[in-house]
């Protein structure tokens, strides 16, 4: 197992180089002056050639890259230029607010999502897995920023229980002050989530269930609980990885969910930093977010690795 | 009797609890604003004029200020930090500044001369100690003549422009005064083992940004990057009438406007900016109240004037202006919410002038003049327009364009919209039309602040601002306009500056120098509980005159 681990983990290096490389150069090709931020269209061509000194976007983009990775590998992601401030802590901020809301956003849609999946793979073909499939469904096709505002619109402009935006009071708390600005946006997050668990748990179990071993366990006169035991450890590798992937893309922050609710996540911060062109916010954030799938697809691998031998075998 | 002893404690203190009552009750005001995140509290805000409505004139003064008082007169300036000024009558290019007496910044140390230069040399004098190259861009474009300040006495201070430039006061109104002996205190709170001095200075007004002090009407109290900035009033403010009368500002980033909208309708947030407009009826039915006036912002084309562009006949240039019916824009398409635009200045303004040339709504005379220039039904006139689809300031630019397009459509002109990204419209307006980034257009889409005559005609005018020195995109290069200009520059009595830059501005309009279009007109919804709430012509407001009910 370690030397599976260890290998995984020498696998991950040249991802990570390439990961850098692509958000870099991504980054640095798109049209428009990397300086928009701080400097006008009206100044001089002598305060803009300063600025670019300063800034050191006068020197060659392979010193740049090379600048930045050497930085990088010393924990310092630059400096936001429309800020001024760190950008790994511009980035870390919104990280643990992404981080906590994709947690809840995930506990509830793979809860939910797990539920539902097994109801329908149990009672396939009858009521419980339409009405199941149904749902499914309409979190998967709905566009969530839709969702959202929908949520806003009845919860918090016409009921008047949730608040429709933002984090609460400055600063994450764990207290209900700031746990009530979480719940409208988890659960739009949750939606797709849900959906796609739900289908996966569903066609996973609805296959299990088919198949001979399940037979031979009734034949042997194994209770039912102890089969869905065994269906359920059947189900958990790729049921693993499906929620792994998505909670990766919970992590990853939603643009338009984060922006809908003015909550101060790695999306949030993402579209701030495109609109303001701001090339080291964007370019941290971007890695970051990167690494976060990454590491992700790592731990999802050991895991599926120590819970299915076939897979650290093969 | 145990039971009965407990009863009676928890009675007791259920009432203690419930029978409290707060002597006072602090007021406060939360806005929803459009920028992504807090502008820049460190004393020069980044964001444009949204940075400096509420990080720059809430916790800083300048030695000029917009008065902002009136709703229905012109924002002029008018003295704040400085009391008094002239120009030298030797030398043109120095000015003296008499400063305001008993001045205190937030933190209690004393304004004076010293603080003046500190801050001039913060963004001007880069071996200075307090340099800051980040504060550089925003500043010192605004005021681009001003190169170095000196102390006369504690109360007087001499400012040097690289040429006589009689506009020198009103680019000082950018120039905000942060203090200094605050910013001593986190520079030396610096760690030692920082010894880099740019680096000590970098991490100093790093710290300055969360420990902000300058001497405004309202004192940092809490902020949070990207989610809120708390300030609250500064009882002690130099200007008796502008001491705030609500206690507490919150400001919110909230960029997405039906996000904003919502915060308002459920009572999370008491003002909201630019509220969405389709949303503007549920506004006002459910009782909140929105305001709104004429800004000093031109949404206009801005014609390529180089050879060969169709732009460079006269007729052809009225006959546009005349052909856009701008009222049925204003109530058809934007809801109200802008202002029909007949030059950069509107009459009642002191720089508007007597232009002859009247620009309204007259499709016959438009015809007729692309008539006259060889145009008709079936030869018109094809011309090429830059625009984006979204950005700041330009309101709702796809349907306007196109709502243009239709227009000139029935005056012989045959309209090709190219659509790009703000920023690259943005930094292509710096490139100007000969530039291969303007694809052939001929006119330019980027709307513009009018606040300051340098930004409002100077820049766009003179063909000394042609790329890549300015904004003068259309390299228009007119030998009057730069009469004009030269005039402005060194009319130093402010009742001739106004004559000079009123004869620009004339000049301007009777040469259809722009498709004048519209004015944005800064629409803000807000609580029926705020009262004395006054919206200038201008891009800022006075948030010390509102009372919260």
């Amino acid at each position: 197992m370690i030397f599976y681990v260890l290998k995984r983990l020498v696998l991950v290096i040249p991802v990570v180089l390439a990961v850098a490389v692509v958000c870099f150069l991504l980054v640095h090709i798109t049209p428009g002056d990397p300086l928009v931020a701080v400097l006008p269209p009206d100044a001089s061509a002598e305060l803009a050639a300063q600025l670019r000194k300063a800034y050191g976007f006068d020197r060659p983009l392979p010193v740049q890259f090379g600048l930045w990775v050497w930085k990088a590998l010393h924990g310092d992601l630059g400096t936001s230029i429309a800020t001024g401030r760190a950008v790994l802590d511009e980035v870390s901020r919104a990280v643990g607010n992404t981080v906590t809301l994709a947690i809840f956003a995930a506990m509830l849609g793979f809860v939910s999502g797990g539920t539902f999946g097994f109801l329908a793979g149990y009672f396939r073909d009858r009521w419980i897995d339409r009405a199941v499939t149904t749902i499914a469904i309409a979190g998967v096709s709905m566009p969530h920023y839709w969702l959202g505002m929908v949520l806003v619109i009845v919860f918090s402009v016409m009921l008047g229980w949730l608040p429709a935006v933002g984090a609460g009071p400055g600063g994450w708390a764990w207290d209900w002050a700031h746990f009530r600005h979480m719940i409208l946006p988890a659960v739009t997050m949750s939606v797709i989530p849900m959906g796609i668990v739900t289908r996966t748990v569903r066609a996973l179990v609805g296959d299990l269930l088919s198949q001979e071993f399940v037979l031979a366990l009734r034949a042997k006169g194994l209770s039912e609980q102890r089969i869905f035991v065994h269906v359920v450890k059947n189900t958990a590798p790729t049921a693993i990885a499906v929620m792994g992937l998505q909670l990766g893309y919970l992590l990853g922050g939603s643009i338009l969910i984060e922006t809908v609710f003015s909550w101060p996540g790695t999306g949030f911060l993402l579209n701030s930093a495109i609109f303001q062109r701001d090339l080291p916010l964007l370019q941290g954030t971007i890695l970051v977010l990167a690494l976060f799938f990454v590491v992700l697809n790592l731990l999802v691998d050991v895991v599926q690795a120590a819970i299915d031998p076939r897979i650290k075998r093969s | 009797m145990k039971l009965r002893a407990l009863w009676a404690a928890g009675m007791t203190a259920g009432m203690l609890i419930t029978s409290y009552s707060p002597v006072f009750a602090e007021s406060a005001v939360r806005i929803g604003m459009t920028a992504a995140d807090i502008p820049r509290t460190l004393g020069q805000p980044d964001q444009g004029f949204e940075g400096n409505r509420f990080t720059g004139n809430t916790m800083y003064d300048g030695l000029t200020q917009w008065d902002l008082s009136s709703a229905d007169k012109a924002s002029v300036v008018i003295p704040s930090l400085a009391t008094e000024w002239k120009v030298s009558d030797a030398d043109k290019t120095k000015w003296i500044f008499k400063l305001r007496p008993g001045v205190k910044f937030h933190d209690g140390s004393d304004f004076n001369a010293d603080a003046v230069v500190w801050n001039v040399e913060k963004v001007l004098k880069q071996d200075a100690l307090q340099f800051d190259a980040s504060q550089v861009g925003v500043t010192a474009s605004r005021m681009p003549s001003l190169r170095s300040a000196k102390k006369i006495d504690d109360m007087t201070v001499e400012l040097t422009t690289a040429a006589p430039e009689a506009l020198l006061p009103i680019n000082l109104t950018n120039l905000f005064m942060a203090s200094p002996t605050q910013w001593k205190k986190l520079y030396d709170a610096v760690p030692a083992n920082v010894a880099d001095t740019k680096e000590r200075a970098k991490q100093a007004w790093d710290a300055f940004t969360r420990s902000a002090s300058g001497t405004g009407p309202w004192k940092m109290d809490k902020f949070v990057p990207r989610e809120r900035l708390e300030m609250v009033k500064n009882a002690g403010y130099w200007d008796a009438k502008r001491v705030p009368k609500v206690d507490r500002l919150v400001v919110l980033p909230m960029p997405e406007a039906n996000a904003r909208t919502a915060a308002l309708l459920a009572g999370q947030v008491d003002w909201i900016e630019n509220p969405a407009p389709d949303a503007l009826p549920q506004i006002k039915q459910r009782g909140f109240v929105v305001y709104q006036n004429e800004q000093p912002h031109v949404w206009p084309w801005q014609f390529s004037r180089i050879e060969g562009s169709p732009w460079n006949d006269i007729r052809v240039r009225k006959a546009a202006n005349l052909c856009i019916d701008r009222d049925a824009m204003k109530d058809g398409l934007l809801g109200g919410l802008m202002a029909s635009a007949t030059g950069t200045f509107e009459p009642g303004h002191p720089w508007r002038g007597s232009p002859k040339f009247q620009i309204k709504y007259d499709p016959d005379a438009a015809r007729k003049l692309m008539t006259e220039a060889g145009f008709s039904a079936t030869k018109k006139l094809k011309v090429k327009t830059q625009t984006s689809a979204s950005g700041s300031g330009q309101m709702l630019p796809l349907p306007m364009n196109e709502f243009v397009q239709q227009s000139l459509a029935e005056c012989f002109f045959d309209v090709e919209l190219d659509v790009i990204e703000w920023n690259t419209l943005f930094t292509n307006w710096r490139k100007g039309a000969k530039d291969e980034s303007a694809r052939g257009a001929h006119a330019t889409n980027v709307t513009y602040a009018a606040m300051d005559p340098f930004f409002a005609m100077i820049r766009f005018l003179d063909s000394k601002m042609a790329p890549p020195v300015s904004n003068n995109w259309g390299f228009i290069n007119e030998p009057e306009y730069d009469a004009l200009v030269a005039k402005v520059r060194v009319a130093f009595d402010p009742a001739e500056r106004d004559k000079a830059l009123a004869a620009l501005h004339e000049r301007s309009v009777d040469e259809a120098a722009f498709l004048y279009v519209a004015h944005d007109v800064g629409p803000r919804a807000m609580s029926a509980k705020i009262k004395n709430f006054v919206q200038p012509k201008s891009w800022f407001v006075d948030f010390s005159t509102m009372t919260m009910n």
